[in-house]
């Protein structure tokens, strides 16, 4: 529809076959009530996510707040080595992958598993159901999972130590919160609990657009359900599952607070610190703010890479990518 | 097992849920069920029976605990239902100091929070899916930048600070008000309204703002109640915030938080090893959690069967954007 130059700011481009978003006067003036509405938008980026990239200079000063970030002095690199130097944050580093990769691996087979069983249930109703009650815990907060987590592991009236124990599979209750070696999977496993039916509703998206006919051909070729997953529903989900796994792969490091910030205590700390507490730890209850922003710069720089050496191997693979 | 009642259709229906109408006759031919398909369906109703109880049990567990006597606890072999029946546990998380103005705060930032984000999310999705606007593209890319990068807890703290939003209620409700992500979600689906229908009312003089509210806003509602039903929930289960930048406010706490605290009391315990038997003996604390756990998760498990169409299909609006 030519509409042109009457109508204010839609339609502008259209009619003239003028290059795209030339600003100039007529323009502006045109769009006048956008640009205004605009405003307040850049702004509030502007303050809430884009000042705060300044507070990054803190991490190559001595920072004191009485100074601020204007006459602090400049140390260069001195609190990065320091950092890198410190046996902590090395450890630090180490649970915040290790425990990501986790996350994300048994996070992403589970719910992909889960999304083909429902896929293949028998009873309508039934999946229903099931899919009803998998997305519940997702709507839960960490606090009230994690409340729950300490009951299910329970040293006393602790559901997992009584069937173990019923089961002879253990011959006393374990008091699991307690061990560094089942810290990572008891994490896992919460988030596990917490995140698999909502993460295979994507999947399920997928398994439904994939073309029927194909499951069709199949069976009049004489292939059975399970060659049936393994050649055309896992195939269908490949674009999905690379898709995923990238935007996924930014978020490794972030994955790790909020459970291990509750679950964590004393007998665990070793294994179960991220860099978000311990930039929380030695940031605001020490004060050491340099520390902390140069234990955040870290991070964010890190998962940045991640993204972009996931999203560059997914195009040589000949996949999808993101950008 | 229950696998063998006239499954037959479900499953073909599962697979073709597109065509199944079509394809009924002719599948009914070829899908016979072979041993192989009744053992899959074993198997496969056995593992979602199995997830289906390890999802439940938890939460039947602690509604159950959160009823019953505290004493009586302590002996074990409490399981779906309360055995010494009590509302002990509620009235001490209510007479709890803090449980009151926690749940008024939560109340409060989950309603202002929702609106006001909901409000200029969608306003700046509106901006952003006028065609031709000459600042569209760094405007997007202002905020896109944000999803990947961010400052980080402590220059965030500090900003925060030097703003006055520490020990203030609007901590809660200022940052959250653009959400980058939801904006995107909300864009995408103005972007497919027919642009024919803003057009027409440009013509008879309206102006953006009523476009917006009159046009954009209400054709956007399935996107905007899901949207806000995600902002809600966020705002409902938020603690960290509360605890970084008001915790010396003991009136601006959240229910949340208070949680929290009841949990970290044992946490607490449980880091010396010799107390940590004391702790579970002192069976109050876990009845009393429970009942504070299901007074927190209230609200959303009661809204939730009613809200779950919502949820999901902002689910896939969202895989389906970017």
């Amino acid at each position: 529809m030519a509409k042109g130059g009457i109508s204010a700011g839609l339609g502008v481009n259209e009619s003239a076959k003028a290059p795209k978003n030339r600003i100039n006067k007529k323009v502006l003036k045109n769009q006048k009530t956008l640009v205004l509405m605009s405003v307040p938008f850049a702004i509030y980026a502007i303050i809430f996510s884009y000042v705060p990239l300044f507070g990054w200079i803190m991490a190559f000063q001595n920072y004191k707040p009485k100074d601020g970030l204007l006459h602090s002095k400049f140390v260069g690199l001195q609190k990065f080595e320091r950092l890198f130097g410190d046996d902590i944050f090395l450890k630090v580093i180490r649970n915040t992958f290790c425990m990501g990769a986790m996350n994300l691996i048994f996070g992403t087979v589970c719910a992909i598993l889960f999304a083909i069983l429902l896929n293949e249930f028998w009873s309508v109703k039934g999946k229903k159901a099931v899919q009803t009650i998998s997305y519940l815990p997702h709507f839960l907060s960490w606090i009230i999972v994690t409340g729950i987590c300490f009951d299910v592991l329970a040293m006393e009236n602790g559901v997992l130590n009584d069937v173990l124990v019923g089961l002879h599979i253990i011959d006393a209750p374990i008091n699991w919160l307690a061990y560094p070696k089942y810290f990572w999977w008891i994490v896992t496993f919460s988030n596990l609990w917490k995140e698999t039916g909502w993460n295979s509703i994507i999947y399920l998206a997928a398994i439904t657009s994939i073309n029927p006919d194909l499951y069709e051909a199949a069976s009049i070729d004489g292939a059975g359900r399970l060659s049936k997953i393994w050649h055309i529903t896992l195939p269908g989900l490949k674009p999905t599952i690379m898709i995923l796994l990238i935007m996924n792969i930014g978020n490794v490091l972030n994955a790790g607070f909020e459970v291990q910030y509750l679950l964590g205590n004393g007998l665990v700390q070793s294994v179960a610190q991220t860099i978000d507490i311990y930039v929380l730890k030695f940031g605001i209850s020490n004060g050491d703010y340099s520390i902390g922003t140069a234990a955040g710069i870290f991070k964010s720089v890190v998962s940045i890479a991640l993204i972009a050496i996931a999203n560059r191997a997914s195009k040589l693979m000949g996949e999808e990518s993101l950008f | 097992m229950a696998n063998s009642v006239g499954s037959g259709e479900a499953v073909r229906s599962l697979n073709s849920p597109k065509s199944n109408k079509n394809t009924e006759s002719k599948s009914s031919v070829f899908s016979r069920r072979t041993t192989g398909d009744i053992i899959f369906d074993v198997i496969n109703t056995i593992v979602l029976l199995l997830f289906t109880v390890i999802m439940l049990y938890p939460l039947i567990n602690t509604v159950a605990m959160s009823f019953n006597d505290g004493i009586d606890a302590l002996r074990g072999g409490i399981t779906f239902f309360p055995r010494v029946f009590t509302m002990k546990n509620y009235q001490t998380v209510v007479a709890k100091q803090g449980m009151i103005d926690g749940a008024k705060i939560s109340v409060l930032r989950t309603v202002i929070g929702t609106l006001t984000s909901t409000l200029c999310t969608a306003l700046l999705a509106y901006v952003l899916s006028r065609k031709n606007f000459v600042f569209k593209k760094p405007l997007s890319m202002l905020y896109v930048v944000t999803m990947y990068v961010n400052g980080g807890l402590i220059p965030v703290f500090l900003v925060y600070k030097s703003l006055g939003l520490t020990n203030s209620f609007w901590v809660y409700i200022i940052p959250g008000m653009v959400s980058a992500w939801n904006m995107l979600v909300l864009r995408t689906y103005m972007n497919g309204i027919p642009e024919s229908l803003s057009e027409s009312a440009e013509l008879d003089g309206a102006g953006h703002f009523t476009i917006f509210f009159s046009i954009i806003f209400p054709l956007s509602m399935p996107v905007i109640a899901c949207v806000s039903l995600f902002t809600a929930v966020g705002q409902w289960n938020s603690w960290f915030d509360a605890m970084l930048y008001n915790r010396m406010s003991d009136n601006l706490t959240t229910l949340q938080y208070e949680l929290m605290k009841l949990l970290s009391s044992v946490t607490n315990n449980n880091a010396n090893v010799e107390t940590m038997k004391n702790a579970n003996n002192m069976v109050t604390p876990r009845t009393m959690r429970a009942a504070a756990t299901v007074v927190t998760a209230l609200p959303i498990v009661c809204l939730y069967p009613f809200l779950q169409r919502y949820f999901v299909a902002g689910m896939t609006i969202g895989g389906v954007k970017e």
